[in-house]
């Protein structure tokens, strides 16, 4: 890679109140790779992902220090459009939080908000991207239904058709798979292998096995620090570091 | 404990929640049945479509058209004003300054305000009108009002915006949606039954209340015909009747209740219709 990626995250620290949550965190993402950020539960994973989308936000007990880059654009520096910075990422949370709308206006709220009024421009955008999610053909008969109505995974997967839709450059996952059942998340997961051709995907997780299957780059966190991160196969089958070699043993966990 | 005393235990606390439980429908019953025995032989057309007549506290021929107009009126109004507080005061403190410690001060400052008895309000109302050289009328009665039922509302909405899951709103904030959009698109449409519910009970409160309106609303035998003259309400009708010494007069306010009580289910039920159709689309 020769450009400079999409996203940099320089010297990251996040504190809640006088809990350190993240301790200086540096780390490149590669584009248009998986990168898989593994480590125990409650170790920071979830506030590095949500701190790369701004959803974290200084104040309310939390303090916020050094940078993240977005396309080179510093997005915590004053002055910065917050929406136009969320727009460039999509987030998959661990549980599906389909909007309170039909199936279509799921999809076509974020073009929507952000100005596409054309009925048919709509039409098209909610049909591809349903498409891309793998979720066209299940529900192309009710699309005005709600989509509180769907499955689980079918939700998850609305959620992933909705968050493209609004053309990201990254998406955002944390352990999208975490309350699907084995099924559902097989087809997440192979979503996200057809996706990333075209967007740098970030997945949290705390499942080994998923980063195994997933993962081109991992990013290793043990209780707010980046112990080690690298291209998936060294930092899984050569871990340099001690602790990461217990973890991936399960000694600890 | 020996088996027997669990059960025991087991067997009176179970008699006990349903006794208490039971006593909220015989308390229902018993009012309900109280004006309907009373009253509902004294509902005839005259009582829904005429003003009284002169006399007609005595027992002589008329309705109480003015105060279920001016009743109304007042209360639509009234909620209509509270729900135009409400909705930008619940939505501040849920999705603009969530988990503030200016949130918890609006709260506590609600519940206060909720506790304050409605007479007071009234005597309150009347004090500022005074200030201002107003009459008694039907806006003064809207204002005290809207001011009575604001904290019920605002934190019956705020008690169903405030479970609105936090991740709802980051989805909407991750698709860069603005803070507004997200609460008016997403939480709003997301809480809907909920705020029907308290503006509901809001309603039925301001309906009901005698002592905000007294001094405030004042009691005319017309129908208002404008925001400047004082109008009439059910329950200080329903005060009037019962006040007088002559069984006739006093069942018509018994059948004034009735009317209330009907007129209260009505809109209930008209509301949450409207709120389910909605929903469906």
């Amino acid at each position: 890679m020769s450009e400079r990626p999409h996203l940099q995250i320089k010297n990251l620290s996040v504190s809640y109140g006088s809990t350190a949550a993240l301790r200086n965190i540096t780390v490149d993402i590669p584009d248009k790779r998986i990168t898989a950020i593994i480590g125990p539960s409650g170790c920071g994973k979830s506030t590095l992902l949500r701190a790369m989308n701004r959803l974290l936000e200084n104040g309310d007990g939390i303090s916020i220090r050094g940078t993240v880059l977005v396309d080179n654009e510093d997005i915590y520096s004053p002055g910065n459009d917050v929406t136009r910075i969320r727009k460039k990422m999509g987030l998959l949370s661990q549980k599906p939080y389909p909007l309170p709308m039909s199936i279509f206006d799921n999809v076509a709220y974020g073009p929507w908000i952000h100005g596409m009024r054309n009925k048919k421009d709509l039409e098209d955008t909610v049909h591809r991207y349903l498409t891309i999610a793998g979720l066209w053909d299940e529900v192309k008969d009710r699309l005005h239904e709600p989509a509180s109505r769907l499955s689980m995974g079918q939700q998850q997967r609305l959620c992933l058709a909705r968050g493209l839709a609004v053309e990201p450059e990254i998406i955002l996952a944390d352990e999208p798979t975490s309350s699907l059942d084995p099924k559902s998340s097989q087809k997440i997961e192979a979503e996200f292998k057809k996706l990333k051709d075209r967007y740098t995907i970030i997945i949290v997780t705390h499942i080994l096995r998923q980063a195994r299957r997933l993962a081109d780059y991992v990013v290793f966190i043990y209780l707010g620090e980046l112990v080690e991160h690298g291209p998936a196969r060294d930092v899984l089958e050569n871990p340099r570091h001690e602790m990461t070699r217990e973890y991936i043993q399960g000694v600890i966990s | 404990m020996r088996p027997i005393m669990k059960k025991i235990e087991e067997g009176f606390f179970k008699a006990l929640m349903l006794a208490c439980t039971a006593a909220v429908f015989v308390c229902l019953a018993l009012i309900l049945g109280t004006i309907i025995v009373k009253g509902a032989g004294s509902v005839n057309l005259d009582m829904l479509t005429k003003t009284p007549r002169g006399g007609y506290y005595l027992g002589k021929g008329g309705g109480v058209l003015n105060a279920i107009v001016g009743s109304f009126m007042l209360s639509i109004a009234a909620t209509a004003a509270a729900l135009a507080m409400s909705l930008p005061l619940v939505l501040y403190i849920n999705v603009y300054s969530k988990h503030s410690r200016l949130a918890s001060f609006v709260r506590m400052s609600l519940d206060i305000l909720w506790g304050v008895p409605s007479i007071v309000y009234g005597a309150f109302g009347f004090t500022v009108m005074m200030l201002f050289g107003m009459k008694t009328s039907l806006l003064g009665g809207i204002a005290v009002v809207s001011i009575l039922i604001l904290p019920i509302m605002a934190r019956g909405m705020d008690a169903v915006v405030a479970l609105v899951p936090d991740e709802l709103l980051d989805a909407s904030y991750s698709l860069g949606a603005t803070r507004f959009e997200t609460a008016f698109k997403v939480v709003v449409r997301q809480a809907l039954p909920g705020m029907v519910s308290a503006a509901l009970i809001a309603f039925g409160r301001g309906i009901g209340d005698a002592a905000s309106v007294i001094f405030t609303a004042g009691f005319s035998d017309r129908i208002p015909a404008s925001l400047f003259e004082p109008a009439a309400t059910l329950p200080l009708a329903i005060f009037y009747q019962l006040g007088t010494p002559f069984p006739e007069v006093q069942n018509r306010a018994y059948a004034s209740a009735f009317i209330l009580t009907l007129l209260i289910l009505s809109v209930s039920i008209t509301a949450r219709i409207l709120t389910y159709k909605f929903k469906k689309t």
